[in-house]
């Protein structure tokens, strides 16, 4: 079965295919494209928040008062390939303080706050320059180091990724540059200003990874682009880089919604794209790979668009992780006088900040900042009429409003099977929905409640398998103690008897003796 | 210094769609319907849809009082204005005001607000507040008017409104001389006499297909049918599994029978059937959620009412037709639940 699939995906993007619901949205785009890119001057502080990505909190490896040059190592979980943190610039930790953290639930964690020297003096860097004939396990090791995760929003470890793709053996890499979220064009104007570095790191990751080819997928109405990359890829001499141009409709970006387009095959439920041969990594994050290796430079800084009607003059910045948004607003002119939400990601997954003093992520891919007007006052929510419309944009074919009834009602085992977990939270059900119900919220909800059941049963079972073990191991020893017990009853048995046949004989040769007497 | 922010959850757009909203449309496009109907039959219609409408929203703020909910955003959404339009539109014209105020009743306060409300409830309340009048009050809901080009007296607005108020004609007037057999009454009535359907058929009541009149009201109901098709208020499926499956298994049945059997068009140019495809069996609450669970309850709800047609106690079976299938409708979603992606 598995190979069948895979033989099919290798046909990824020659035909293009769809996937099911999803909605066409007005893109919002130019505005944010029309400045070329500029760079984020040092702030007076950075905040580098020690939790980037799902998982735990890493550990810092420096000390208040330690001084550290740009890109050492601040941050770290022990744990390959995840929580790896670097310092954005050179300068000293001034403290390890609990700060908001940018996190969708609003709460703080632990930052290093670095105040920078001016120098911007970079570490010792080791570019690994012949990357060609290198080995592509050393190309993984540092991709590990380097603290890439994926730059597309999801900020998944790029090296959870890379080892697990290199394991498992793919065919396909694919390169994401399906931007579909409106507002969103970081990956558009990376994808215009620096195609080569992009192309540098398709090539590398498909060393890394051991790939064929790699798919580089965009969006049709990204103008420039296409022409951008095309002549990169040309000058680059590389033949196994192909450019394909898929239809604007969200959530194509997402991960299982772009391989269908180009695959026709659906990833496995539970199951991910090496499912299939595939590997899909964001194109900022190739770009990231390229600095990691070329340069030998871990990952500091990416693009974020700083958009929307409530800031000045939109536009997109690279700016390095752990500066204060403010600092992004300010040098795109600042607010607007009707700027009313600040919103971290695009309008439809992203979330909104209670403050521009939240420091900028590895998952920011931009700064939307709305007004009263773009909102509008929350609706009131209304009891759901099942008229299916979230069904019908649903791109999991789950049904949204059923699976609302069952979290409501905590019947979670129904909404498992119901595939909840199925969900990507991509909030094309909400944004039909006529009844205003919060159904992305519900789903995130639901999610939690069913992984926390899951564990406490995992945990059951550990319990239960303990004490069925310790069980068994006592039904043993009583065993194995009444065996023994049997065995010196036994034994003393024959010690007796072995005593009465030597009395016997002794007294038999006596008798002899004394007859011979 | 930062500035702080009001949160709020995502997606970060005005809502474009609300429950009222969709409402709205329907009422919309039931309009076209409506003006048809007063064309041919007169201003009852009218009164009969503000009677039923009054009672509804006087029941409907009733129940929300008894229940503690939010009076002004629940009445705000339309929902008991649509359910006692379609249920107006169901009843004689001319029929006492009591009627309407038992139908709402039993619509909104047993069919809606005694299930949970707004989208809990298993049963279409206009049908169920029609079922009982229907069934309470047959010679009543008998009393049909002829179109007006071929009444003997057309009765004016005042004549209507003492009709109604008074529940007898006024003085002169009759039933048995301005009233007349429904299009289905007449064919039912006939089969029973033992005639054909063409026979039935010479009465002038009838029109091209179905019913002389209703056929464009009929046609009028589909154009506003059509727009909630385009606005995807409605989907496609009920509409055309319900006047699908009884074009099919009319034709069917007229090939096999002809006698007894009108063409599958005047199937679906009588009665309530389009009104019923567009307007009643669509209802989102009381329907089936998944595409393939609308086909089935579609057709479900065309046969039916070709069955009762034929065979039962009345003649027309829409109404019957759609209850017994928000019946079947939380089995028929059970069992055509789509395939999740990538399972």
């Amino acid at each position: 079965m598995r190979n069948e699939r895979l033989e099919q995906a290798r046909n990824a993007g020659q035909h293009l295919h769809h996937f099911h619901g999803g909605l066409r949205l007005r893109h919002n785009k130019k505005i944010s494209c029309e400045l070329p890119l500029e760079q984020v001057p040092l702030p007076p502080r950075f905040y580098v928040p020690l939790l980037q990505h799902s998982g735990q909190e890493a550990k810092a490896t420096v000390v208040t008062g330690e001084k550290v040059l740009k890109g050492d190592r601040i941050g770290y979980l022990g744990e390959a390939g995840r929580g790896c943190i670097h310092a954005p610039t050179s300068g000293t930790v001034k403290a390890l303080a609990r700060r908001p953290i940018s996190h969708p639930s609003g709460m703080n964690g632990l930052c290093v706050v670095i105040e920078p020297d001016g120098l911007d003096q970079w570490k010792e860097l080791h570019p690994i320059t012949d990357w060609r004939k290198a080995d592509p396990s050393l190309l993984r090791q540092r991709i590990r180091e380097s603290g890439i995760v994926g730059l597309g929003g999801a900020v998944f470890p790029t090296a959870v990724k890379v080892d697990e793709a290199s394991e498992r053996g793919i065919h396909t890499l694919i390169l994401n540059g399906v931007e579909c979220e409106p507002y969103i064009s970081c990956d558009e104007m990376l994808m215009r200003e620096q195609p080569d570095s992009i192309i540098l790191g398709a090539r590398i990751l498909q060393r890394a990874v051991g790939a064929d080819r790699t798919v580089i997928a965009i969006e049709d109405q990204m103008g420039a682009v296409s022409s951008a990359l095309k002549e990169s890829v040309t000058r680059s001499g590389a033949s196994d880089i192909e450019i394909v141009k898929v239809a604007t409709i969200y959530p194509e970006g997402g991960e299982k919604q772009l391989i269908q387009v180009l695959t026709g095959l659906e990833v496995p439920s539970g199951g991910r794209p090496s499912d299939l041969g595939l590997l899909c990594q964001n194109v900022a994050t190739a770009t990231a790979v390229a600095r990691a290796i070329a340069e030998g430079k871990p990952l500091i800084e990416r693009i974020v668009t700083v958009t929307g009607s409530g800031i000045s003059r939109p536009r997109n910045l690279v700016a390095r992780i752990g500066v204060p948004i403010e600092n992004l607003v300010d040098q795109c002119g600042g607010y607007t006088k009707d700027a009313a939400r600040l919103i971290l990601g695009g309008a439809m997954m992203g979330y909104a900040l209670g403050s521009d003093g939240n420091p900028v992520i590895k998952a920011a891919n931009c700064v939307l900042v709305l007004t009263e007007f773009d909102i509008r006052t929350p609706q009131p929510e209304m009891p759901c009429i099942r008229c299916g419309e979230c069904a019908r944009v649903c791109p999991a074919l789950l049904l949204p409003q059923q699976l609302h009834w069952q979290i409501s009602n905590q019947q979670w085992d129904d909404a498992g099977e119901y595939g909840l977990t199925d969900c990507i939270e991509c909030g094309c059900c909400d944004f039909v929905c006529p009844s205003h119900i919060p159904l992305v919220e519900w789903f995130r909800f639901g999610k939690a409640e069913i992984s926390s059941i899951a564990s406490e049963r995992a945990q059951a079972g550990v319990a239960r398998q303990k004490y069925e073990a310790r069980e068994a191991r006592l039904t043993r020893e009583k065993a194995e103690r009444r065996r023994r017990m049997e065995e010196k009853k036994h034994a003393l048995r024959d010690d007796a008897q072995r005593k009465k046949k030597i009395a016997e004989a002794i007294s038999r040769a006596r008798s002899r003796q004394d007859e011979e007497k | 210094m930062s500035r702080k922010f009001a949160t709020g959850g995502a997606p970060h757009f005005p809502p474009h769609t609300s429950v009222a909203g969709v409402m709205q449309q329907l009422l919309l496009a039931l309009a076209p319907g409506i003006v048809a109907y007063i064309w041919f039959f007169g201003p009852g219609i009218l009164i009969q849809i503000l009677l039923a409408v009054t009672f509804a929203l006087g029941f409907e703020a009733l129940m929300l009082t008894a229940r503690k909910q939010p009076i002004r955003l629940f009445l705000g959404d339309w929902s008991a204005v649509v359910t006692a339009v379609l249920f107006a539109l169901c009843v004689p014209p001319l029929a006492p005001w009591w009627i309407a105020l038992i139908g709402m009743l039993f619509a909104i306060v047993l069919a809606k607000h005694l299930y949970g409300g707004l989208g809990q409830n298993l049963f279409n309340p206009a049908m169920v507040g029609y079922v009982v009048v229907l069934i309470s009050f047959p010679q009543v809901m008998a009393l049909w008017l002829p179109p007006s080009s071929i009444a003997s007296h057309s009765l004016s607005i005042g004549e209507t409104l003492t009709t109604i108020f008074s529940g007898s004609l006024p003085a002169p007037l009759s039933w048995d001389a301005i009233s007349e057999a429904t299009p289905l009454d007449a064919i039912r009535a006939s089969l029973a006499a033992g005639n054909m359907v063409s026979e039935a058929r010479l009465s002038p009541v009838f029109g091209d297909f179905g019913g002389l009149g209703w056929e464009w009201i009929a046609n009028f109901y589909a154009l506003g049918g059509l727009w909630l098709l385009w606005r995807r208020v409605i989907s496609w499926h009920v509409p055309v599994m319900m006047i699908g499956s009884v074009a099919v298994l009319g034709l069917v049945s007229y090939l096999a029978d002809p006698g007894s059997n009108p063409v599958p068009l005047q199937h679906i140019f009588s009665g309530a059937l389009v009104l019923g495809a567009f307007f009643i069996a669509t209802d989102p609450v009381t329907g089936c959620v998944s595409n393939r669970g609308r086909l089935i309850f579609g057709a479900g709800v065309g046969v039916l009412t070709l069955l009762i047609r034929r065979w039962g106690g009345y003649p027309d079976g829409v109404a019957f037709a759609v209850l017994l299938m928000n019946m079947a409708a939380p089995l028929i979603d059970r069992y055509t639940r789509p395939r999740i992606s990538g399972q």
